[in-house]
């Protein structure tokens, strides 16, 4: 089938919104080739799930498209129209299932050799697109602070050696209350701010803290998904021939409701909270790697204005069958592995800051919990320097202010 | 669709190019290396015995976390040891796709392999082994493949009319031995050596290749299987496991080519990096502990070449479509771009090649060195060792 063959029918199982959104684009659609369509589908299948900032960029993308003229738009097609396809990839179910299909459209194009001209093509389309949107002020600079190091009393390892040389390296930061002083700006930020979904925390544990006006997820709330999820997954390990990319395929189409998630109330928190454990990898086994995947995605899909992450001491390696196997035995934490991650896993939230609009205003704390150690960026500080003078957690967030 | 971004102002090519010149600078001051046009060497000891062994630095290493400067403590050893005797290639580049059976299967074939990363299958074209043993009349005995998991089963023998059945390699799959001699129990004590990871295919009793079985291990390493697995007990990780196996094999069978895949630093996928981290370190070392091997075991003194390369990298940071250590799916200059180093007999030391070479040029130099044709392989001889 080809996007030309589209009709409203073909969406007739589409959500509400989803279902609304492409009939009203169906001409649009059924002039883009089949080498790009799927993109557009696989977000307007769960359009009715976006958080409203996605809503938002999906119908700016396809006015986008439907404002370029004919000649215009064929241009801008014709890398990913050129894409030399296979019969199995135009026969298959792309409309109802757009994830399966662009993984196997992923597969042929490595195999083909056509992935590195795809990937230029990608970008340079979503280039001309964000170049096409007007500049919106930001309510208040982006902030991010991320605490890590629980349970380590001391370390050789060399900490911030990514982060500092985008800002100031602290070594006498007074910790005391630390934790409590951070909370109080946080909220004072929420209330600022009262925006839908504007403001994320994202603990490895539970933090108990209560942040009024965040939008919260922890690795310890979502215990029970991740036993259901770990089960399914264990059996996919422990089959005769284990099968990597049917386990995505099938855990791609894990809902809500099918390991148990009771309805919040937020079917976009929820389903996005699902998709941390079922699209990331190693999410369901690590608290480190889900606050880093976590803040990623919470950056990427939500744009807050705040992002405040806390890492827990994870698990410590042990085998797949072992680690899958929620119930076996008792935990044993990895502190100073876990350190490493978070160090790690800040350079990489502040990363992913950086690629939102109004990155050069944003602001980052990485703070070594309980510790003298921090790294602070802003504008106003001049990065890859140092200073030894003491200063207090309150002294140190005055500086992102 | 992938999200632009634009971190730096740097390019790809860029950011590919000032990893090499770091890599390069901090190689000259490690090791006082001189940049030197490339030349023909001749080896001391004649083609005939001559031996190679090719240890896979894998599965994917990037340079941040080895000659890049914030990454040369997780390598001691090869910058200390290795690195100043060996001619460098500061570039080689990985064209074809990024995963690791099939990546590997490429090297090993000097194609480009476009199957199924998880599929169980022979690579298309001949490898470096059939090569070797057809042309050079040489026994199953001399040349052996040591892999991490059942998904390497295959590598050792094509599907190539011409060469494939009864010219490949023997293929050891040391955690597959390890699970069938603990089939009577006591498994416990040794899942650290059984692990694989998310994108390796996991323990599971696939049928077919050439890997040796349990009931091989007395007549191969001339040890029981009870010795076998007391040994194993004091290891940490699965390619300790496998460069125990290779020692035991050369010493005794002493094999002209041997092939050891290396895969502890494929944990990179749980998305911890302390523990991918931890498999470079145990990699650098496991690399300059066969170095000594190889000088220590007169079978091989004085006439091996060792290579070592990482079947590809991983995605850089700065790439948006990615997850930065994590994995290698962007197919960026990061996970496409690596290194090798080549040392032995007649192998300049010191030396540094900053030209780009490619991944498929690694079967050619091996022939050019050993003596036998590659003649369906798609790669250079890299003359900068040969």
């Amino acid at each position: 089938m080809q996007p030309s063959q589209l009709t409203a029918e073909s969406f007739k199982s589409y959500p509400p919104k989803g279902h609304a959104l492409a009939v009203a684009n169906l001409a649009l659609l059924q002039v883009l080739p089949l080498g790009f369509v799927p993109f557009l589908l696989k977000d307007i299948l769960v359009f009715d799930w976006k958080f409203p900032i996605e809503q938002a960029e999906m119908t700016n993308q396809l006015s986008y498209l439907n404002k370029l003229w004919e000649q215009q738009r064929r241009r801008e097609m014709e890398p990913f129209a050129s894409l030399k396809l296979n019969d199995k990839l135009e026969n298959s179910d792309w409309v109802n299932q757009p994830a399966q299909f662009l993984e196997e459209l992923s597969a042929h194009l490595w195999a083909t050799r056509q992935m590195d001209g795809f990937r230029d093509a990608s970008e340079s389309y979503v280039r001309k697109f964000n170049g096409s949107l007007p500049t919106e002020q930001l309510p208040a600079p982006r902030l991010g602070i991320a605490v890590f190091g629980e349970g380590v009393n001391a370390t050789q390892y060399k900490l911030f050696r990514k982060l500092k040389r985008s800002g100031v390296y602290f070594s006498k930061v007074n910790p005391e209350k630390g934790r409590e002083m951070i909370a109080e700006t946080l909220k004072a930020r929420a209330l600022a701010h009262e925006i839908p979904y504007a403001h994320w925390c994202v603990d490895g544990a539970d933090s108990g803290a209560s942040l009024p006006g965040f939008t919260c997820v922890s690795y310890d709330g979502l215990n029970a998904v991740r036993s259901k999820l770990a089960a399914m997954m264990l059996k996919a390990y422990e089959a005769t021939t284990f099968d990597p990319e049917l386990l995505r395929t099938t855990l791609a189409a894990v809902t809500p409701e099918a390991v148990g998630m009771t309805d919040s109330g937020d079917g976009a928190l929820d389903r996005f909270q699902l998709s941390l454990l079922t699209e990331g990898s190693g999410t369901q086994i690590y608290s480190t790697t889900f606050v880093q995947w976590a803040a990623r995605e919470a950056l990427r899909r939500a744009q807050p204005l705040t992002i405040f992450t806390r890492y827990a001491p994870r698990q410590k390696e042990r085998t797949m069958d072992e680690l899958l196997n929620v119930a076996q035995k008792k935990t044993v934490t990895d502190p100073e592995g876990s350190l490493i991650d978070g160090d790690m896993g800040a350079y990489y939230t502040w990363i992913n800051m950086r690629r939102l609009p109004g990155a050069d205003a944003a602001r980052f704390l990485a703070w070594f919990e309980g510790h003298g150690e921090a790294v602070a960026i802003a504008p106003g500080l001049k990065a890859g320097s140092e200073e030894t003078a003491p200063i207090d957690m309150a002294g140190l967030l005055a500086k992102l202010a | 669709m992938p999200r632009s971004v634009n971190l730096s102002h740097a390019s790809p090519r860029d950011v590919a190019a000032a990893i090499s010149r770091s890599r390069r600078d901090f190689l000259r001051q490690a090791t006082g290396a001189a940049l030197l046009a490339p030349s023909a060497l001749r080896a001391m000891a004649s083609a005939s015995s001559k031996k190679a062994v090719v240890v896979t630095f894998g599965g994917g290493a990037r340079d941040d976390e080895t000659f890049h400067p914030d990454g040369q403590d997780n390598i001691p050893r090869i910058l200390a040891e290795l690195a100043p005797r060996s001619t460098f290639f500061t570039q080689v580049i990985n064209h074809g796709i990024l995963g690791h059976y099939v990546a590997t299967a490429s090297l090993a074939t000097g194609v480009y392999e476009t199957f199924n990363n998880f599929a169980a299958v022979s690579p298309g074209n001949p490898t470096v082994f059939e090569y070797f043993r057809k042309d050079l009349k040489r026994p199953a005995t001399d040349a052996w493949v040591i892999a991490p998991s059942n998904g390497f089963n295959r590598i050792g023998e094509s599907e190539n009319k011409a060469y494939g059945k009864g010219f490949g390699a023997g293929v050891i799959l040391p955690k597959r031995l390890l699970a069938a001699a603990l089939a009577n129990g006591a498994g416990a004590d040794f899942n650290h050596l059984l692990r694989d990871n998310y994108e390796s295919q996991a323990f599971s009793p696939v049928i077919g290749g050439n890997d040796v079985e349990l009931r091989q291990l007395a007549d191969i390493f001339k040890v029981s299987v009870a010795d076998f697995v007391t040994h194993a007990k004091s290891l940490a990780s699965p390619d300790e496991l496998s460069v125990y196996i290779a020692r035991q094999l050369m010493k005794q069978l002493a094999p002209s080519l041997l092939w050891i895949t290396l895969h502890d630093i494929d944990v990179a996928h749980s998305g911890a990096f302390s523990l991918y981290l931890e498999g470079i370190r145990r990699s650098d070392r496991l690399c300059a502990d066969l170095w000594k091997t190889i000088q220590s075991e007169p079978e091989y003194a004085g006439k091996t070449t060792l290579f070592i390369l990482p079947d590809f990298g991983r995605d850089s940071d700065i790439s948006a479509g990615g997850n930065g250590f994590q994995h290698h799916r962007t197919g960026d200059a990061t996970s496409r771009t690596t290194w090798m180093m080549v040392l032995g007999p007649g192998i300049r030391e010191n030396h540094i090649v900053e030209r780009p070479v490619d991944s498929t040029d690694l079967v050619p130099t091996l022939g050019s060195l050993l003596g036998f044709t590659p003649s369906l392989c798609s790669g250079h001889p890299l003359l900068e060792v040969i």
